[in-house]
């Protein structure tokens, strides 16, 4: 490793920085890939796994990626929920890995959202 | 590849005595078996604080808090919460008197009430990698020291954020760089920094939190401060007893050096500076500045008469500046975020003098008769009262607060009516005890003012170094006639003998272990004098604790004879049948205290 100047440091912070900002909790959209029994069988975990390339090509660093279980509507999965931050939450169903990819360079990144694969936007009512 | 999810082990000595290592490894093995490697990575961290309900663990970005792992929940904990997404509830911290588990860390209050500057990077970073130091804006400090600001600037930065040494004195850290710069230009020799992690108080455990967690923040406030006072030298002198701490501290040395930030030329630029690690051999007086130069020139540990202070002539006669691993920490930040930043938390006003306030956070280690035992950090002015029943969470058992002792054994008791106190080093001062390096011991009603007294007049005795006769004698003397009271053979006139040596002391000393060794016995006999005259008077121990006046007898209406306590008696003391009230033997009985903690109908009875 070479001795780093003051510009070096700056290059460096920039560069991991967004690994750590996760950990702290900030980022500019989530996505839920859910991962239930149903999920994985029909193929969840390679939703994911293309939805983590994508954003390791992009070099995107502010984008979170978390799991959670069924969301009810088993025939339709794979499912994820793409929340971008002060926007209502879009469920996308019957995902393949190609499909993920687009609906995150389309909706998480261009802020439009892949209607022929949305399921509908917003919560169900809890509580 | 990038991960979508950390799981954040505490890697602190509390929780790698609790398994943590064996935890984590357990955790990673799971992950791979899962096929999770590439998602979700595991990271080893410095203390997180809750020390209380260890080994603890955060997963983020969730932000959900597990606490009280073991191994067998690890395949349930990846599946569920890893995997599926469905943090697991048992897992979870139940708060006391709380009806249900919470699951994130800004819903508990042990961390919701803590303002983190000092230790902002404890269980986010990996402490053994300085990429995550940099990536959480470290060293960036550094380079606006180096390229931006002149050694004069810095001081003067220093010295309006009001900043007072943390290590326990409470001096004015901008003052002190400034007075060992001129002395060094002054005399045109160069000037030392050393940074004093001889932290030897009982109970207290910060500077070892702040090292292990966070040791790139250490070294780089050495660096900033050795660019200000003009060093090319500086010395981390740690005690043996901390081997996690030194070795982090070595490899980000390491580190640094690798990276061009320590050595010749850092950063590119024409500053030359390198830290050496000098280990302590454990004695107490290490910790004063005198003793510890001496101790770094490799002499007999022992301080020397102040009226020419190290800042002029410390290490081998150089001008040596010495702060708190604390102290340094805080260094970094205030350079980063500015003196007005620093100085909107606290108290007084300290625009024109440090002396006028407190400014700053303070790192505690919370320990003792409290529910939620571990290491905080509030702002200057937090009152003892959010302290110890907001963040600790109260007294276990809901037994009465007594007293809280700060300051270590230099420091002193203050009962409950002092719990609204603001907490900074000019209020603890004035009500009897002081800052210290942080050590906050809480005691309940089951406390003995006196057995306090004697326990920390011992421990100071032990440590004193001998070398001047008011410490040395007068602790010794001290220490025979606190050991008398609660043998119950004190005398009248013992607390005012006390009270006379206690001055001799504060007026007499060579150093400040001697001149503050008496605060203990001095605050208690401020605060309970009653308790020490019913030693006195009444060969009667309030809190039955003095074992010498107090003894176990059994009640025979309330005994049901489980047997339970002649199990628990290791002397044989207790006899009898089962089912039928137990006899207890007073010739036996060595007053342990065992019995009564094993029965459950209240039947053993301390009078």
């Amino acid at each position: 490793m070479p001795r780093l100047t003051i510009d070096d440091l700056k290059k460096m912070r920039d560069q991991s920085a967004g690994a750590i900002a996760l950990r702290a909790g900030t980022a500019r959209a989530k996505v839920t890939v859910h991962m239930g029994t149903c999920g994985i069988a029909a193929g969840a975990r390679e939703v994911m796994a293309a939805l983590l390339a994508a954003i390791e090509e992009q070099g995107v660093t502010d984008v979170m990626v978390t799991t959670s279980g069924c969301a009810g509507l088993c025939s339709r999965e794979p499912m994820a929920t793409v929340e971008v931050r002060s926007q209502a939450p879009v469920k996308y169903v019957n995902l393949t890995p190609e499909k993920m990819a687009q609906v995150f360079q389309q909706h998480v990144l261009g802020g439009e959202v892949v209607m022929d694969a949305a399921l509908a936007a917003g919560c169900e009512t809890t509580g | 590849m990038a991960f979508r999810s950390h799981v954040l082990v505490c890697a602190g000595t509390g929780c790698v005595s609790c398994g943590s290592f064996e935890l984590g490894a357990a955790i990673e093995a799971e992950i791979a078996r899962r096929d999770l490697a590439g998602e979700v990575q595991v990271v080893r961290t410095g203390c997180q604080g809750f020390c209380a309900e260890g080994p603890v663990l955060i997963v983020q970005p969730d932000g959900v808090f597990y606490c009280g792992l073991k191994k067998p929940d690890v395949p349930a904990l990846v599946e569920e919460h890893l995997l599926k997404g469905r943090p697991v509830t048992k897992l979870m911290y139940t708060p006391p008197a709380a009806p249900a588990p919470v699951p994130t860390l800004s819903q508990i209050p042990f961390f919701a009430k803590q303002k983190l500057v000092v230790l902002r990077n404890r269980g986010l970073i990996d402490p053994e990698r300085i990429e995550d130091y940099i990536a959480r804006d470290g060293y960036a400090a550094l380079a606006k020291a180096l390229g931006e600001m002149t050694p004069e600037q810095i001081i003067q930065e220093i010295k309006l954020s009001g900043l007072r040494g943390r290590g326990g004195g409470g001096f004015p850290t901008g003052v002190k760089w400034a007075t060992c710069r001129q002395a060094a230009v002054h005399r045109g020799v160069e000037p030392i920094v050393v940074c004093n992690a001889d932290e030897g108080d009982p109970g207290a455990f910060m500077d070892r939190s702040i090292i292990e967690s966070d040791p790139h923040a250490v070294i780089e406030g050495m660096i900033i401060g050795a660019r200000a006072i003009g060093a090319t030298q500086g010395f981390v002198y740690i005690r043996h007893e901390y081997p996690i701490a030194r070795e982090r501290l070595a490899k980000a040395l390491d580190q640094a050096r690798e990276y061009g930030l320590l050595g010749r030329g850092v950063l590119g630029t024409k500053l030359d500076f390198d830290i050496s690690i000098v280990q302590g051999a454990g004695a107490f007086v290490c910790g004063e500045s005198t003793a510890l130069m001496a101790s770094l020139e490799g002499k007999v540990g022992e301080p020397r008469a102040k009226y020419i202070h190290t800042v002029e002539y410390g290490y081998k006669n150089l001008p040596t500046n010495l702060n708190n691993v604390e102290t340094w920490a805080n260094v970094p930040l205030i350079i980063n975020r500015g003196a007005a930043w620093f100085t909107s938390m606290g108290t007084g006003d300290v625009s024109d003098n440090p002396w006028n306030g407190s400014s700053g956070t303070k790192v505690f280690s919370l320990v003792g008769k409290v529910n939620n035992t571990g290491l905080i950090e509030v702002p200057m002015g937090i009152t003892l009262r959010e302290i110890i029943f907001d963040i600790g969470g109260g007294i276990p058992r809901g037994r009465a607060f007594k007293a809280v002792q700060t300051g270590g054994p230099s420091g002193g008791c203050l009962p409950a009516s002092h719990l609204d106190m603001p907490v900074d080093f000019d209020s603890l001062t004035a009500a009897g005890s002081m800052m210290g390096s942080g050590g906050m011991i809480v005691m309940d009603d089951q406390t003995c003012m006196v057995d306090v007294a004697r326990y920390f007049i011992g421990f100071l005795t032990e440590e004193s170094c001998g070398k001047c006769i008011p410490c040395r004698e007068g602790l010794r003397c001290s220490l025979d006639v606190l050991t008398r009271i609660s043998e119950g053979k004190g005398e009248e006139g013992d607390v005012e003998l006390l009270e006379e040596m206690g001055g001799v002391m504060q007026d007499a000393c060579l150093c400040a272990l001697g001149s503050s060794a008496p605060n203990p016995v001095i605050s208690t006999l401020r605060y309970f004098r009653d308790e020490y005259d019913a030693h006195v008077r009444e060969h009667r121990c309030p809190a039955g604790v003095c074992k010498a006046l107090i003894k176990y007898e059994i009640d025979q209406a309330k005994c049901d004879g489980c047997h339970a306590c002649v199990t628990a008696c290791s002397t044989g003391a207790i006899t009898g049948q089962v089912k039928y009230p137990h006899l207890l033997n007073q010739d036996l009985c060595i007053k342990c205290g065992a019995c009564i903690e094993a029965c459950k109908r209240e039947a053993v009875l301390r009078a």
